[in-house]
């Protein structure tokens, strides 16, 4: 009997892979902008499927709701167009692909095994996630979340200057 | 419940295909995005990891790799932004000042 | 009943939770648009509609019916993806934040324990930030999708002031969660249920415990953020009437606007609801929980109204108005009778009859302000929302935090 878990996995991790293999079949930017927006969505649902309820938040708010917006406004800034047709050289086709369907194969057999080595997945933590990741974060992760501020300030400073006119 | 595995070959799917992505595409922009979803794969991976072990040091390092993610996006745009400027167009074979 | 109830109950319950939520919103989003134009034309000196029906309290189903039977054409060279996704989208994000929000306490129908909203998530306040969020996306694409400059300039424009102040959406409601210390909304109302009534809602935020401090700050700079977030006046520029023609959905027609126009007035309830559970106690009297007496000001306030819409209805000038007014009045004054009579059903309204009121408080002050102030300049708008609300949310922050530790101790 196929668990609801596994139903609810298997849609949203179905949307994912559609909305990655739409990225790569679209024409025009913004199209695969918003197939890459139903990937962040659909990982979101995953996150959460796996009791990472801080994080799927985060990810919505942060990923779908900040920097993809980012990437919209310069596609509308820049006008956009549709991708011309390029050859793509032979190269790419007969090394690239054969290369890159050996990589796939040689991760697959790894996951598949190292199945019955991995740890199985805890049963429901007694804290809730929010708690144990900021017991963390502010803990022993302090250091790291400071030098991220301070990383953040450098870039939107660092946007600031690159993306003015000279006047 | 869900295995872990399955998590993880999902992230290993999407990582192939934002690697794909990355090789077949000409746009700059799209280039972008494909870097994009390869570390929304291997965020994927880190939160399975961290279920799979009980602990939320998994969630914390995805925390980080979204904020700089975020700044790589901010500062990336606007050095697409010039180049956009510079070379009057959004190809990426355009770019090829420094080709021998 | 009771064991379909308790066998069934977890499929059957939600389905008919949403049915009703979504009947009664979407009644409630038509009633406000006719109460809009209303207080408007008061402020204005002038009627509002009313010919439809009496009062013009049919004008909505008038305008429903215009909207179904209206032409909706599709201008050429729109990209078509955006172009029909962006009325659905900004529509399902406005309906999908209604559904966490607790309309009042925990009921009990047939002996079923249920929730008064239609999820009870323990996130529910982040997953409200992050429809907010994805709610740029609506106005954006259909900006970019008519192929329109107008409609690009309002959408870009509109997208931008939405990002500046969702930060200080967020940052003015740490506060709250500091003092409620969790992120769910039925959390952050029963932390507000002092037996002090009015004085323990985080507004004013005395508590016996001293673990409280007012968010008077936080209350100003969430409300201006929200009306800045749905793009209400004085925020609207992005569909400012005299300057864009009508800014984003200028080529939208009949139905996608209508989509357009039920997700703004629904996205105006979720933030009312919103602002009502953080800042004023939810559904929580403002009487302490001990005066029993306040039980009855529902049928108080329901039995004049209902006999003063019968003595006004008696000598309307339509013969329409004549037949619905008094009738109107009948139940409304059969309503305030019942819920005297029976103090079972009483107790179970009073939570929710609390929440509208405050709800409706909230939402006429928002059309109030609609008719009395004008609209910003682009420039002081984005001057206003990082330079000035920014900064002081995260003064908040800081006092709101220094204060509760330096009583901690």
């Amino acid at each position: 009997m196929i668990s609801g878990v596994l139903v609810i996995f298997f849609v949203l991790a179905g949307l994912a892979v559609l909305g990655a293999v739409s990225l790569i079949l679209q024409s025009h930017p913004i199209h695969s902008a918003l197939s890459l927006i139903l990937v962040m969505v659909s990982l979101a649902g995953l996150y959460l499927l796996m009791g990472a309820e801080f994080i799927a938040a985060v990810q919505i708010i942060v990923y779908g709701g900040a920097v993809m917006v980012l990437f919209i406004f310069v596609i509308m800034l820049l006008n956009a167009g549709v991708e011309e047709r390029t050859n793509f050289s032979k190269m790419a086709t007969f090394g690239g692909v054969p290369l890159a369907l050996a990589l796939g194969c040689i991760i697959a057999v790894a996951i598949a095994r190292s199945s019955g080595r991995l740890p199985a997945p805890a049963a429901d933590g007694a804290m809730s996630s929010t708690r144990g990741l900021s017991n963390l974060l502010f803990s022993e992760f302090v250091y790291p979340f400071e030098l991220t501020s301070f990383l953040i300030l450098v870039a939107i400073l660092g946007a600031i200057v690159l993306a003015q006119r000279e006047n | 419940m869900v295995p872990t595995n399955y998590y993880l070959i999902l992230s290993a799917i999407l990582f192939g295909l934002g690697v794909l992505a990355f090789v077949f595409k000409r746009n700059i922009i799209t280039l972008f995005m494909a870097i994009e979803l390869m570390l929304n794969a291997v965020n994927l991976a880190f939160v399975a990891f961290s279920q799979a072990l009980g602990k939320p040091d998994g969630e914390v390092f995805v925390l980080f790799v979204i904020v700089v993610a975020a700044a790589e996006a901010a500062v990336g745009l606007g050095i697409i932004i010039l180049t956009a400027r510079n070379r009057r167009s959004l190809n990426v074979e355009h770019v090829d000042l420094l080709k021998l | 009943m009771s064991e379909i109830l308790a066998k069934y109950g977890f499929l059957i319950v939600p389905i008919v939770k949403v049915a009703i939520l979504v009947f009664v919103v979407l009644t409630l989003d038509a009633y406000l648009t006719w109460l809009e134009r209303k207080v408007i034309a008061h402020i204005q000196a002038r009627w509002g509609p009313h010919r439809v029906g009496p009062h013009g309290l049919l004008q909505p189903l008038a305008d429903g019916i215009k909207f179904i039977l209206k032409e909706d054409p599709m201008p050429t060279g729109v990209d078509k993806k955006a172009y029909f996704f962006a009325p659905f989208l900004t529509l399902m994000l406005a309906l999908t934040s209604l559904s966490v929000i607790p309309f009042g306490p925990d009921i009990t129908i047939f002996g079923y324990t249920t929730n008064f909203g239609i999820a009870d998530v323990n996130i529910s306040l982040l997953v409200l930030f992050a429809i907010t969020a994805l709610g740029v996306y609506g106005i954006a694409l259909a900006g970019w999708g008519s192929n329109n400059k107008y409609s690009l300039l309002g959408g870009l424009r509109s997208s931008a002031q939405m990002i500046s102040y969702e930060l200080a959406l967020t940052l003015s409601v740490v506060g709250v969660l500091l003092i409620a210390g969790d992120f769910s909304l039925k959390h952050i109302v029963e932390k507000q249920a002092g037996d002090l009534g009015l004085l323990s809602w985080n507004i004013i935020g005395f508590s016996k415990d001293h673990g409280s401090f007012t968010q008077i700050i936080g209350c100003i700079c969430f409300f201006i953020a929200a009306i800045a977030e749905t793009n209400r006046v004085p925020f609207d520029l992005p569909e400012a009437e005299s300057e864009l023609v009508a800014g984003f959905h200028t080529e939208y027609a009949s139905m996608k606007f209508a989509m357009f126009f039920i997700g703004e007035y629904t996205s105006m309830i979720a933030v009312s609801s919103l602002f009502a559970i953080l800042f004023f106690g939810g559904w929580l009297s403002p009487f302490p929980a001990s005066w029993t007496m306040t039980h009855y000001l529902p049928s108080i306030i329901f039995i004049p109204l209902g006999l003063w819409v019968i003595y006004d209805g008696i000598r309307y000038e339509t013969i329409l108005g004549r037949v619905i007014l008094p009738g109107l009045g009948a139940v409304f004054t059969v309503i305030g009778f019942a819920l005297f009579l029976f103090s079972p059903v009483n107790e179970a309204i009073q939570g929710p009859f609390w929440f509208f009121a405050k709800v409706g408080f909230v939402l006429f002050f928002y059309i109030w302000m609609r008719g009395t102030l004008p609209r910003f300049r682009y420039d002081q708008l984005m001057d206003f929302g990082w330079k000035f609300l920014l900064p002081v949310s995260i003064a908040n922050v800081v006092l709101t935090s220094a204060v509760i530790m330096w009583r901690m101790k």
